[in-house]
């Protein structure tokens, strides 16, 4: 029965192409003959020959070619730093994978997956090592959420407000979905012991990375991610296996997974000590704060930007989010903080995901202060730069997450400025 | 075939399927692996404790000498003022208007800077420092702010117990969590 419809598939294909060239021989003299094409000039080039040929991984526009990360690292050791996401060049929520951020210690190390493993071990009642072919095995779910650095708009510390483009000051933070295996259920194979309150992670980097983390975290929601919006993970992203905590810090978001301690205190490591906590004003440093607070920026119009009429009508448009659950309103200021319109939150809103916010703004001409000020379901509001600092001081560096203000001049270019 | 037999084959088939999503939701694929979690490579982490700090010891003195090969070029000749952060010096410098967080000035505990040290540098090889070494580079920076003896050996028993100077200097923010209450608006 296959075969004999196979044939008579082909068969009509045949007779159709038959049809076809004849069709296409009776037409031939007809434009064959005509001297002058029809449109000669009026239609661009791209439309009058064929296009390129298929490709195996798609790539950017060349017309693109601006939108890129923007890297920061130390010249001495290029492997330390970090890139910034173009946010003030994306529209929607999800960040494409080659501009994802990255924040990395020693380099990208490219990790053979068939000679990596991951190591649950410590306070469990049996050690567990697994390949990464067994996960791709175990049931997966998949998480939209963003993961912040905990360094990101660390300029905002500063006495003077830094004149960098929206993404190249506060886009140590992007948004993807991560799909993987909940650490939960690993850890319930391994089998949790009474005393284990806090695991240790390590990453298969040259600077092997490890924090410590609470089990509680890592019991509720933590994902080992194993695909990044769809596909694997990227190297940079932590390829073959990540940790991906939703709503925490970005260096607890573990890449290169190869080690989960489960271990009775945390063991105040490089990175939870002496980095990622907060120097107040009375000597004393804020540590283990791991949520990253509720947040917003407007991405368009931004630093770099012209308005080009004025007056003219502008969609202000922005993103907001937080580590503690869902954005339920952005508030939209363009007087500096003293009045304030509540913003269109764009579907889907999602707990501790970028959510996509704007508002049509008519600029009459005169100078202009743009701010948004988001709020998240627990109620905690984005706060000023003044109240931020009062309560921090500033020497934290790390956690900024006050109101963030565009100044519009009369020319219509755009500044970064400190307004509260 | 007869009608009986083809209800009992799709009868069996039902059956067989509903069984086959109706158990256990995975596989469990873990390996025991009681051997490899003894294995150095898989006890880097060194706890406050001192536990996994491994045998072996050094001096400042020694620690000197080493610091100009391994350190100098990326931490300046006397482990500050170079590329890489300061290690050394500023303590007591956390409260004022320029507060500077070096190892001995800000650093929580000892066992932290073996563990790092151990782990990530220098950047260009790291892993390459035995483990001598390592504790002698650690006597050489703590002993620079004279947290720890010049001629006296760092090891396994006595480079836990050295105190540093800002160790009492955190707040941990969680478990508590508190939401942010910054209050200005109205």
């Amino acid at each position: 029965m296959t075969d004999s419809t196979t044939t008579n598939r082909r068969q009509f294909l045949k007779q159709a192409s038959l049809g076809g060239v004849l069709a296409g021989t009776m037409s031939l003299p007809v434009w064959a003959s005509q001297t002058k094409a029809e449109f000669p000039d009026t239609l661009p080039e791209w439309m009058r020959k064929p296009g390129d040929n298929f490709s195996n991984y798609g790539q950017p526009s060349p017309y693109e070619q601006q939108v890129i990360r923007w890297i920061s690292a130390n010249p001495e050791a290029p492997g330390n730093g970090v890139s910034w996401t173009p946010l003030h060049d994306l529209q929607g929520t999800i960040t494409p994978n080659g501009l994802h951020y990255e924040r990395h210690h020693n380099g990208v190390p490219q990790i053979d997956p068939a000679q990596h493993i991951l190591l649950i071990d410590g306070l469990v009642q049996q050690p567990l090592s697994f390949d990464i072919s067994s996960l791709l095995r175990y049931p997966m779910v998949s998480r939209t959420c963003f993961i912040e650095c905990g360094g990101n708009s660390n300029s905002g510390w500063k006495n003077n407000p830094i004149q960098s483009k929206a993404g190249y000051a506060h886009g140590l933070v992007s948004n993807a979905e991560w799909t993987g295996v909940p650490v939960k259920l690993l850890f319930e194979e391994a089998g949790i012991k009474s005393a284990a309150k806090w695991v240790i992670a390590e990453g298969a980097d040259a600077a092997a990375l490890n924090v410590s983390i609470p089990l509680e975290k890592l019991l509720d929601d933590a994902i080992l991610a194993l695909y990044q919006n769809g596909e694997r993970l990227r190297p940079e992203n932590g390829y073959p296996l990540r940790l991906v905590l939703p709503g925490w810090e970005g260096i607890l978001n573990v890449k290169w997974l190869r080690q989960l301690r489960l271990v009775e205190q945390p063991a105040m490591t490089r990175d939870e000590t002496a980095q990622y906590t907060e120097l107040q004003n009375d000597g004393r440093a804020r540590q283990f704060t791991f949520v990253m607070d509720v947040k917003s920026l407007i991405t368009s119009p931004s630093l770099g930007m012209v308005l080009p009429d004025n007056p003219g009508i502008y969609q202000v448009s922005g993103l907001a989010w937080s580590g503690r659950g869902k954005i339920t309103r952005v508030e939209i200021s363009s007087d500096g903080g003293q009045t304030w319109h509540d913003a269109t939150l764009h579907d889907p809103v999602l707990d501790r995901a970028f959510t996509r916010f704007s508002l049509p703004w008519h600029w009459q001409g005169h100078p202009a202060v743009l701010q948004s000020r988001a709020s998240d379901e627990t109620g905690a509001v984005q706060p000023s730069r003044s109240a931020l600092i009062e309560q921090r001081g500033r020497h934290g560096f790390f956690h900024y997450n006050a109101i963030i203000s565009w100044e519009i001049t009369e020319s219509g270019d755009i500044n970064h400025v400190y307004a509260d | 075939m007869s009608m009986l037999i083809k209800t009992l084959l799709i009868g069996f088939c039902l059956l067989h399927s509903v069984s086959c999503f109706a158990q256990d939701n995975y596989q469990k694929l873990g390996k025991k692996a009681d051997g490899l979690s003894q294995q150095a490579q898989w006890n880097l982490t060194i706890l406050p404790s001192g536990d996994n700090l491994p045998k072996g010891g050094g001096t400042a003195v020694q620690g000197a000498k080493l610091f100009a090969v391994k350190c100098a070029g990326c931490h300046g000749p006397e482990g500050i003022g170079a590329s890489a952060e300061p290690l050394v010096g500023e303590v007591g410098s956390l409260t004022s208007d320029y507060p500077e967080k070096t190892v001995n000035s800000y650093w929580r505990n000892p066992t932290t800077l073996f563990d790092y040290i151990r782990r990530a540098m220098p950047t260009n090889a790291p892993f390459s420092l035995t483990h001598d070494e390592i504790y002698a580079l650690c006597a050489y920076i703590f002993n620079k702010d004279d947290i720890f003896l010049n001629n006296v050996e760092l090891n396994q028993e006595t480079l836990p117990k050295v105190t540093m100077p800002n160790h009492s200097g955190f707040v941990a923010i969680y478990p508590s969590q508190n939401q942010q209450n910054i209050k200005d608006q109205p």
